[in-house]
């Protein structure tokens, strides 16, 4: 295989990962339709719009008014001039006039103007705002199933760079078109009043402009999307590279990820050239023919005034209106350059807000009233992206009562216990909590009543004692102790020199595995649900501590249902029924005794710990 | 985090209180930190920024010299438009010349077209130097965080360095190409300057007259103005922190009901983003009118002055008009450049976060000179080691053993005991501070770091995998080998059932750090991942640890496996693990305090016998309180 050829393979593979990967609901909003939406979301901010656009139109029409005004009093000033000149002190005080005017409308084109920038930011501001709030509520409320398929990293660059985008065209495009607009159309009506023919030539770059901005908004769309796309891409490597730092160094890979990084890196940049190529083409066409007017407003209005159909000064007006739409012909480029981008940075942000829920209240959802809490698997099927997680599963836990889940890696063990808290709904049966179908309870109440532990357990920035307390903000400090105590993790806590007060998490201590477990353990405990579930959470705790986790547990759990799962049988051995599963289904059941003489899956792998024990017992 | 407390908890076990758990942050502070807060750097002076861009424009000169032609090109035909009008007016129009007004039309056409020719160069290339600039400095950022020591990465969450690394440099990627338009407005401000004064110098001087009165506003708004603009960056970076937690941690929130909760913090954050950035919106336009009244008065004066002396025939009203053309077009590059003064005042900031980066030194680096390591033995010494994360608080004190070539040796100790710490000084992610640590008889520190790892490999405790395809996972930072090697690799370890019954057999693309597998599987790759690396030296931490016990046998055959003919630094808290190595290494509280075989230890009594005997599964996290273990029922394993 020869080298440029893998690499060629290597890009492409990459770009089909990155098309697939991108892509999330494979849902393409339509450009104008995202721009579209936004503009809807600032459209709700009424009066904040309606306000700046306002001073929007009054600051361009103030600033179509200097040019008038210089018209005029060099117009006025050379006629006097014409006439003989004898009245000096009438040309001066007409200056005069003409001076104070023009620094009185400056001054209340630069308040209007400031205001209008100001309400445009701040507009803008409001929007992103709403925008990160509701992105950031859709995030919390997504199910795991979105969760598990999407790369943080993406999630990452929607939710910060994509909403810039968003919020630099709320700025610059949305409140800026109606300066432009305005101050094209002031001047053009001034310009339309004073000399139609005239008028006419000098705005003959408009429709070259209009024509030439769309087709440039067109192809600059079809970049941006790309081009976000590949940020998303390389924030993912980056983010990878860090979090993997120590694969990295044992590898001394240092080098093969910088070029992994690179080739992305490249490739963003080459994309971004090509979108400024097209960009440059279009800006520099634009002012082409803008210049060019002025040519044909010098040729034009030069011979009139030679043939004395018109003044000096009304020439000269016309020169200074065209002096001003220099201003909006340079915004129009970077107007449709921020809508552009809007429409595919909104289009990956709506491409979230618009995932329905999967899992979701019904309308008759009431919160559930747990009494006896009886869970009650009746012949549960779940499937997963088409491949069948879950088949027929039906099963009973009470209170009292614990139910322990073992089986092969991928056999469908933590699928049930995530069903239990409504992660995801079944696909076929229903699960009942006292008679009553989770899917018909709120979910906020379902997990009220739910605690889980996950094997890998994350943690958050902050202090432990924050970190215990996370299902319940104002739990007092007893109760986090309590937690704590049964979770087996009070003594270390408090031989730290902060005690509760330690941060951990990123930035803090490093905790092991099997300590991070007896945390998130203290954090489920904390709220006191009535069903408790263990997802293989203490597979990183010694078997010691874990035995006495589990004594403890047995103390205070009077009246809790608890279902576990476990691969360390020891875990399970005082469990009342235990299911063995295997793709998926329950292929044995019994207690560990029933099990036992059963001479089936389960005894294998009892026998299977016993000769690893042996290794060690001998 | 692979059991990393090793590393940052030196334990005691008489006094669990003493020195435990020192936050790495509070360590060192004035080394490999970053800043967090950005109060820091508003003694900095903007110009540094500045000069260490221009540094990076340096490879790019011959493009730089032709935008600049280009630019200067592009100010030229700006400026010669009023003049050309001016002289139209004055020479053509009045005169009635009616062939120079044509001659002057076309000149004006040939203007628009070198217009369009340099406003297109100088877009594509400077938008190329920017793009290139931006490149590099991204590269440079990533080629630092790769060198910099493990030290820093212990200590830096990585939410902050994406931020950096995206937030920031985009940040600059905006100034930077808003300067395209910025370097145009500067030259063409010296250039009417020039065509004024050559106009009418009196009128010239008088017109700029305004331009101590901007100065002197500006001098005193900016360190307001940009305090806001820092505060507001702060507060942006606070809510992207804040987002990266609860995107990872979103699993947690739901089932423990804290939607609720994380929306009003959420929403606290993000108000008082929203409040700071109107407040920088605010000081950030204040100028605008100050400008604009600039521009007035400035126009106020050319008319009575100008106007005075057009009426006492001084002067002819096209040049009076050209300057009145370009007063307005004089105060526009000011006026730009206030709107640009938020996205400048960004990217200072920014570009500090970037700078402060770059320049945290690299505290493990190749000596001079050093060499690639080479073709060594295979044999690891440990010569009276010393090191701690903090130099003043040693975590491993005068620790000296040797593993021979193909021997297995196994690191046992409480946890905090400082086994981690030895495995990663083994490949030089820390450097010692006293003794050495050999590889084949060479100091780890006299040979090319990337070097070390074409001897020795490591499966942590927690398998990190990318985000690729199975494949290159496997063959991570190997890809000479040929995938026939990988997919052997993965027989022997008994990977390849299960890579098999995937979508996508080995081409099957994982996700986030491998989920769609169970832990087992994804440590049976990391396995066949070192197995096609094929190290002399294997370090193995804590590596069976979260396996279940499906998984965990054909784990057991792999490590055989994977062992043989090597040698090996084991961590291990299962017995089974330890009892076959050729010699057991005990620490405790950073001290050697025994080594032997299973049976030599077992007939010392000592700390590993006492282990031993009260039949405790595991060596971890028997911390502080070892003796209190020591009364926990038996593990029935």
């Amino acid at each position: 295989m020869s080298s440029t050829l893998s690499e060629d393979q290597r890009r492409q593979q990459t770009r089909k990962r990155r098309s697939t990967r991108t892509r999330i609901t494979g849902s393409d909003l339509t450009g104008a339709s995202a721009v579209w939406r936004i503009v809807r979301i600032s459209a709700s901010y009424k009066w904040h719009l309606l306000a700046a656009i306002f001073l929007a139109i009054i600051s361009s029409v103030l600033q179509v008014m200097i040019p008038r005004l210089l018209g005029e009093g060099v117009d006025q000033a050379f006629t006097l001039i014409q006439d003989g000149g004898q009245n000096e002190d009438q040309i001066r005080s007409l200056l005069w006039d003409t001076a104070l005017l023009v620094i009185l409308v400056s001054f209340l084109r630069g308040t209007t103007g400031f205001g209008t920038m100001f309400l445009g930011e701040t507009l803008a501001q409001r929007v992103s705002t709403r925008l990160r709030m509701i992105f950031f509520d859709k995030l919390q409320a997504l199910s795991f199933s979105f969760h598990d398929n999407v790369h943080t990293g993406q999630l990452m660059s929607r939710g910060l760079s994509d909403i810039e985008g968003v919020r630099m065209f709320v700025q610059m495009g949305m409140v800026q078109i109606f300066r432009v607009v305005f101050m094209i159309v002031a001047a053009a009506v001034f310009m339309l009043l004073l000399d139609w023919q005239l008028a006419l030539l000098s705005l003959s770059f408009i429709p070259f402009m209009v024509f030439r901005s769309t087709k440039l908004r067109l192809s600059l769309r079809v970049f941006w999307r790309q081009i976000q796309d590949i940020l998303g891409e390389l924030s993912t490597s980056m983010q990878e590279n860090l979090a993997g730092v120590r694969v990295v160094r044992a590898f001394s890979a240092q080098r093969y990820e910088e070029k992994k990084f690179d080739t992305i890196a490249r490739e963003f940049v080459d994309l971004r050239m090509k979108a400024e190529r097209v960009h440059a083409r279009g800006s520099g066409f634009i002012s082409f023919s803008f210049i060019m007017a002025w040519a044909i407003l010098l040729w034009f209005g030069g011979s009139k005034v030679i043939d004395g159909n018109m003044t000096i000064g009304e020439l000269a007006q016309f020169f200074t209106f065209l002096a001003l739409l220099r201003f909006p012909v340079r915004m129009v480029t970077q107007i449709v350059n921020s809508t552009a981008r809007a429409a595919s940075a909104g289009g990956r942000i709506f491409e979230i807000l618009d995932i329905p829920p999967s899992v979701n209240d019904g309308p008759n959802a009431r919160p559930l009233e747990i009494s006896d809490s009886v869970v009650r698997f009746e012949d549960v099927s779940f499937h997963y992206d088409d491949t069948a997680a879950l088949e027929h599963i039906s099963f009973e836990a009470r209170p009292d009562h614990t139910v322990g889940i073992v089986g092969p890696p991928g056999s469908g063990k933590t699928s049930v216990v995530h069903l239990l808290p409504r992660f995801y709904d079944p696909t076929s049966g229903r699960i009942t909590v006292d008679g009553v179908d989770i899917r018909e309870a709120g979910v906020t109440s379902v997990r009220r009543s739910v605690g889980i532990v996950e094997q890998d357990p994350f943690l958050f920035n902050g202090s432990i004692r924050d970190n215990i307390r996370y299902g319940e903000n104002d739990a007092s400090d007893e109760r986090v102790i309590a937690a704590a105590k049964m979770a087996q993790i009070h003594d270390f806590i408090v031989g730290l020199p902060e005690g509760y007060d330690a941060m951990i998490g990123e930035r803090g201590v490093g905790l092991s595995g099997g300590q991070r477990q007896r945390v998130a353990i203290a954090r489920t405990l904390l709220p006191n649900p009535a069903v408790l579930i263990f997802d293989d959470s203490t597979s990183s705790v010694d078997a010691g501590t874990d035995a006495r986790i589990r004594s403890e547990l047995l103390k205070v759990s009077e009246g809790r249902t608890t279902i576990i799962v476990a691969h360390r049988l020891s875990s399970l051995s005082h469990a009342d029924e235990i299911l063995v599963l295997d793709s998926g289904r329950i292929v044995e059941r019994g207690n560990h005794n029933e099990l036992m003489a059963l001479d089936g899956r389960y005894r294998e792998l009892y026998d299977l710990q016993q000769t690893q024990a042996a290794e060690i017992d001998e | 985090m692979p059991s990393n407390e090793d590393q940052k908890r030196p334990s005691n076990q008489r006094d669990p209180r003493a020195e435990v758990n020192k936050r790495p942050a509070e360590v060192e502070e004035e080394h490999q930190t970053l800043h967090e807060s950005d109060e820091e750097i508003f003694a900095e002076l903007d110009s540094t920024v500045f000069r260490r861009f221009f540094y990076y424009t340096k490879p790019y000169k011959r493009e730089m010299l032709i935008a600049l032609l280009a630019v200067a090109g592009f100010t030229v035909a700006n400026l010669s438009i009023p003049l050309i009008i001016g002289f139209g007016i004055d020479g053509a129009i009045e005169d009635g010349d009616k062939s120079l007004l044509a001659v002057l039309a076309v000149a004006m056409g040939v203007v628009a077209f070198g217009y369009w020719i340099t406003l297109y160069l100088q877009h594509i290339l400077i938008s190329r130097i920017t793009l290139e600039v931006l490149y590099d400095i991204r590269a440079d950022m990533f080629l630092q965080l790769q060198r910099l020591g493990m030290s820093f990465s212990d200590k830096t969450p990585v939410g902050g360095l994406m931020s950096r690394m995206f937030g920031d440099v985009g940040a600059l990627q905006e100034m930077l190409e808003s300067s395209i338009e910025v370097i145009g407005d500067l030259l063409t401000l010296v250039g009417i300057v020039a065509v004024l004064l050559y106009l009418d110098w009196q009128l010239g001087l008088i017109t700029m007259a305004v331009m101590p009165a901007l100065i002197l506003v500006r001098v005193l708004w900016q360190p307001i103005a940009r305090k806001a603009f820092l505060v507001m960056r702060r507060n942006s970076a606070i809510i992207g922190g804040y987002l990266d937690q609860n995107v990872s941690g979103v699993r947690v929130i739901q089932a423990l009901n804290r939607e609720d909760v994380n929306h009003d913090e959420m929403d606290g954050k993000v108000h008082t983003f929203f409040w700071s950035s109107v407040r920088a919106a605010r000081l950030g336009g204040i100028l605008m009118p100050t400008v604009e009244v600039m521009t007035g008065v400035a126009l106020a004066l050319v008319i009575i002055i100008g106007g005075g002396q057009v009426l006492s025939g001084e002067m002819g009203v096209g040049v009076m008009i050209a300057f009145l053309l370009y007063v307005q077009r004089f105060f526009e590059p000011i006026r730009q450049l206030t709107m640009h003064y938020a996205m400048l005042q960004r990217a200072v900031a920014s570009g500090h976060r970037i700078f402060e980066l770059l320049d945290i030194p690299v505290e493990i680096a190749d000596k001079e000179n050093s060499e690639p390591i080479g073709d060594i033995d295979g044999s690891v010494e440990f010569r009276d080691v010393t090191f701690g994360y903090d130099a003043s608080r040693p975590i491993l004190r005068n620790v000296s053993f040797a593993a021979n070539p193909g021997e297995t040796v196994a690191i046992v100790g409480p946890t905090g005991s400082g086994k981690t710490s030895l495995t990663s000084l083994a490949h030089r992610f820390y450097d010692v501070q006293g003794g050495a640590v050999l590889l084949g008889g060479i100091d780890v520190r006299d040979v090319v770091q990337e070097s070390i790892g074409s001897v020795m490999g490591m499966v942590l405790q927690e398998p990190f995998l990318f985000s690729q395809s199975v494949m290159e996972n496997i063959r991570y930072n190997t890809q000479h080998a040929t995938r026939e090697a990988a997919v052997e690799a993965c027989k022997i370890i008994g990977a390849h059932d299960f890579i098999m019954q995937l979508d996508d057999g080995y081409d099957s693309v994982l996700e986030q750090r491998g989920t769609n597998l169970s832990v087992g599987q994804r440590q049976l790759l990391s396995f066949a991942r070192a197995l096609v690396a094929d190290p002399k030296i294997l370090v193995l931490d804590e590596a069976t640890a979260n396996i279940d016990s499906y998984t965990e046998k054909i784990i057991q055959e792999a490590l055989l496996k994977l062992l043989s003919g090597r040698t090996a630094l084991v961590i291990a808290h299962r017995l089974s693990t330890i009892r076959n190595a050729d010699r057991i290494v005990v620490i405790e509280a950073g001290e050697l305090i025994e080594q032997g075989t299973h049976d030599e230890l077992l007939a010392l009594s000592g700390l590993y016998a006492r282990l031993w005997t009260t039949n405790y599964s595991s060596f971890d996290d028997i911390a502080g309180n070892a003796d209190d273990m020591m009364g926990a029922p038996a593990a029935s394993t």
